[in-house]
C-alpha cells in the first residue's frame, strides 16, 4: 500500500486532484481512497488530505503518518506547516514551486524531490492559478502509481478545457532530483 | 452486477436513498451531511429520481414534513448531523413512537461545545433511547447498502420502526473510495414499494391520529415498541442474508465478527474505526497475538446475546467509544457491552477506551496500544480505568 499526504490551500483543488487519483486507481482495478481534512473551510487556509492506493482492500480509516509521497501545492506552506513530518526514507516529495532545488533548501530527510511550477503552467493553460491538474502530471511522472492516460481522461471528464493539457505539460516539465547522499 | 465507481460517503448515502425510491425527501443542510441534500436535490432536478423534495427552514421541519408524508403512507428519507439532530429531537421521538418506518442517514458529528464540526458518535449516541433503530457502518459501500436494507428492516410488518444509518462524519461522509452501485432493477426486486397498513392519512376517510392517550394505553404502546425492537435482531440477520445472497455482500447483521473465533482478546468497535481495528488485529496476529474484532453494527436495539456469545470466554476485551456517557467515566458502547455480559451471567476482564472525539484521529498505533494493554491483562481482572486515546 502507498500512502500519500496532500498539502495545499483552500481553493487550489486539493480534494479534486485527490479524487482524480482515486478515480484512476479504481479504474485500473486497484483499491484507493482519500480522506480530506478541511480545517476551517476558508479559501486560502491550509488544507490537508490523506490518500492510499493498494492492490488489496483498504480497511484503515486514519490520517497518514508515514507517507510514501507528500504533495505540496503551495511552497509558502513550507514555513507554515510541518509538511516533511514522517516522510519515508524512500518517499517522494512533490512541490509546486518556481524556486530551484537549491533555493528550496529541503531537509536531508528528503531523498527524492519533484519540482514543478504548476501555478505557471495553470495560468498558461487554463488561465487561472489553480495548480491541481498540473500537479497531477508531476505526481504521475514521479510515482507511476496511476497511469497518465487515466488521469488525463478523468481530468477531461471532470474539468474539461485545457486542464489535461496542464497535466501533460507538468508531466513533461517536472524536474525529479535524486538527493541520496545529499545534493 | 452494477458498476464500481469512486464516490464520497455522502454520495453513497444519497444514492442508497435514491435507489430505495423515496416518495418524499425533506432535509436541511448541515456539515458534514450537506452534500447528501445537494446530491439528492440534483438527482431530482435532473429527473433521475422521482421524489418530492421539500425545502424546509430547519431540521425540526424536515422531520415534521417526512412524518406527515409517512403518515400518508409514503416512503421518506432525510439526513442530518449533530446540532441538526438535536433540533430535530421533538419530532424525532414522535416518528418512532408513532411507529412510522423511514430511514434517516446521520453523518456522525461531535456535539458542541466546544465548537466543532468534526467527526464523532455523540450526536446519535445521545438519542439512542428515542425509539429508533440505530445501525453504524464502516465504509461507503456499507453506507449505501445499509440504507437500502434499512428500509426493508423499518418497513417489516413485525418491526415498523424508523432506522438511523449512522456513518462517521468526514471519515466516511467525505471519504472517497470505490463503491459498487447496484442496478435499480436489482434493488427494486429486493425492496418492493412500501404499502402502509397500520395508519394511513386519507382526505377521503378523515381520522384522528394520536389523540391524548391515558397511561395504561401508553404502557401498552411502549411494551409493544420494545417487543418489536427485540424482534429486529432476527429480522436484520435475515435481511443481511437475503441482501448478501442477492448482491454478494454480507455484513453479519447485528454484529460483524472479525477473527473472533480463536481470539483470546477482542476489540469492540463501531463505525469507521472498525476498519482501523481490523488492520490492528491483522498486524498483531502477524506477531502471533490472538486478537479479534467485534464490530457492533446494531447499537439500538443492543444485540446483547450476539455480543455476549463472542466475549463470554475471552481473556479480556476493550471497547473503543467515539462518544462519552456523562453519567459514567467512559463511553456508551462499553456500558452496553458490560450490561449485555452481566445480563447473561458473564464477567470478563475489560478495558473502557474513549477516542476520536471531535474528529481526533484514532490511529493504527492507538488500536495496537489497546491490544497491547489487553495482552497484559489476566482473566478475571477487575475493570480497568478508562484509557483515553490522546496524542
Amino acid at each position: 500500500m502507498k500512502e500519500i499526504r496532500f498539502h495545499g490551500r483552500g481553493g487550489q483543488g486539493v480534494v479534486k486532484a485527490a479524487h482524480l487519483i482515486v478515480d484512476s486507481a479504481v479504474q485500473e482495478g486497484k483499491f484507493a481512497h482519500f480522506i480530506p481534512f478541511f480545517g476551517v473551510e476558508r479559501k486560502g487556509s491550509p488544507v490537508f488530505g490523506y490518500g492510499r492506493i493498494s492492490d488489496e482492500k483498504i480497511d484503515l480509516k486514519t490520517q497518514v503518518y508515514k507517507p510514501h509521497c507528500v504533495i505540496v501545492m503551495d511552497d509558502t506552506l513550507l514555513e507554515a506547516i510541518p509538511v516533511f513530518d514522517g516522510l519515508r526514507e524512500d518517499g517522494i516529495f512533490i512541490i509546486n514551486t518556481a524556486k530551484t532545488i537549491n533555493e528550496l533548501n529541503l531537509p536531508k530527510t528528503v531523498k527524492t524531490a519533484a519540482l514543478v511550477d504548476a501555478s505557471a503552467i495553470a495560468i498558461d493553460t487554463i488561465g487561472r492559478n489553480i495548480p491541481n491538474t498540473a500537479m497531477l502530471g508531476a505526481f504521475v511522472k514521479a510515482t507511476n502509481w496511476v497511469s497518465l492516460e487515466h488521469v488525463k481522461k478523468n481530468t477531461d471528464l471532470l474539468f474539461g478545457g485545457q486542464n489535461s493539457v496542464a497535466t501533460q505539460k507538468a508531466y513533461d516539465e517536472v524536474k525529479i532530483y535524486d538527493l541520496q547522499g545529499g545534493k | 452486477m452494477g458498476k464500481t465507481i469512486a464516490i464520497t460517503g455522502n454520495t453513497a448515502a444519497a444514492l442508497g436513498a435514491a435507489l430505495s425510491r423515496p416518495k418524499v425527501i425533506a432535509a436541511y443542510p448541515i456539515t458534514p451531511q450537506s452534500s447528501v441534500v445537494e446530491y439528492a436535490a440534483s438527482m431530482i432536478a435532473d429527473g433521475k429520481l422521482q421524489s418530492s423534495m421539500v425545502q424546509v427552514e430547519s431540521e425540526h421541519s424536515a422531520m415534521s414534513v417526512v412524518q406527515g408524508a409517512a403518515m400518508a403512507g409514503a416512503r421518506t428519507f432525510t439526513a442530518t448531523s449533530a446540532q441538526g439532530l438535536a433540533l430535530m429531537y421533538e419530532p424525532y421521538f414522535r416518528m418512532s413512537t408513532l411507529r412510522l418506518p423511514m430511514v434517516m442517514a446521520v453523518a456522525g458529528r461531535e456535539m458542541t461545545a466546544p465548537e466543532t464540526i468534526w467527526s464523532g458518535h455523540q450526536d446519535t449516541i445521545s438519542v439512542r433511547d428515542a425509539g429508533w433503530i440505530q445501525i453504524y457502518v464502516e465504509n461507503n459501500q456499507e453506507t449505501l447498502d445499509m440504507i437500502i436494507q434499512g428500509y426493508k428492516l423499518a418497513e417489516h410488518k413485525d418491526i415498523l420502526i424508523p432506522v438511523n444509518v449512522c456513518y462517521d462524519g468526514f471519515y466516511i461522509s467525505h471519504l472517497y473510495e470505490g463503491v459498487n452501485i447496484p442496478e435499480q432493477s436489482e434493488v427494486d426486486a429486493f425492496l418492493p414499494p412500501y404499502k402502509q397498513e397500520h395508519v394511513i392519512l386519507d382526505p377521503e376517510k378523515p381520522m384522528a391520529v394520536d389523540p391524548m392517550t391515558p397511561g395504561n394505553l401508553v404502557m401498552k404502546y411502549r411494551k409493544s415498541h420494545l417487543d418489536a425492537m427485540q424482534r429486529a435482531f432476527d429480522v436484520l440477520d435475515k435481511i443481511d442474508q437475503e441482501f448478501g445472497d442477492k448482491f454478494g455482500r454480507y455484513y453479519g447483521g447485528t454484529v460483524e465478527k472479525y477473527k473472533c473465533d480463536d481470539a483470546d482478546i477482542v476489540l469492540v468497535a463501531m463505525g469507521a474505526m472498525s476498519g482501523t481495528a481490523k488492520a490492528a488485529v491483522d498486524e498483531k496476529r502477524a506477531q502471533g497475538v490472538k486478537a479479534g474484532l467485534l464490530k457492533i453494527r446494531m447499537m439500538r436495539p443492543f444485540p446483547n446475546r450476539q455480543v455476549a456469545e463472542v466475549l463470554a470466554d475471552k481473556k479480556a476485551y476493550a471497547v473503543i467509544d467515539k462518544n462519552v456517557v456523562f453519567g459514567w467515566p467512559n463511553g456508551a458502547v462499553y456500558m452496553e457491552t458490560k450490561a449485555a455480559l452481566n445480563q447473561l451471567g458473564y464477567r470478563v476482564a475489560s478495558l473502557p477506551v474513549v477516542g476520536g472525539l471531535g474528529g481526533a484521529d484514532i490511529s493504527l498505533d492507538h488500536m495496537i496500544n489497546v491490544i497491547e494493554k489487553l495482552e497484559k491483562m489476566n482473566k478475571g481482572d477487575k475493570e480497568q480505568e478508562c484509557y483515553w486515546l490522546e496524542d
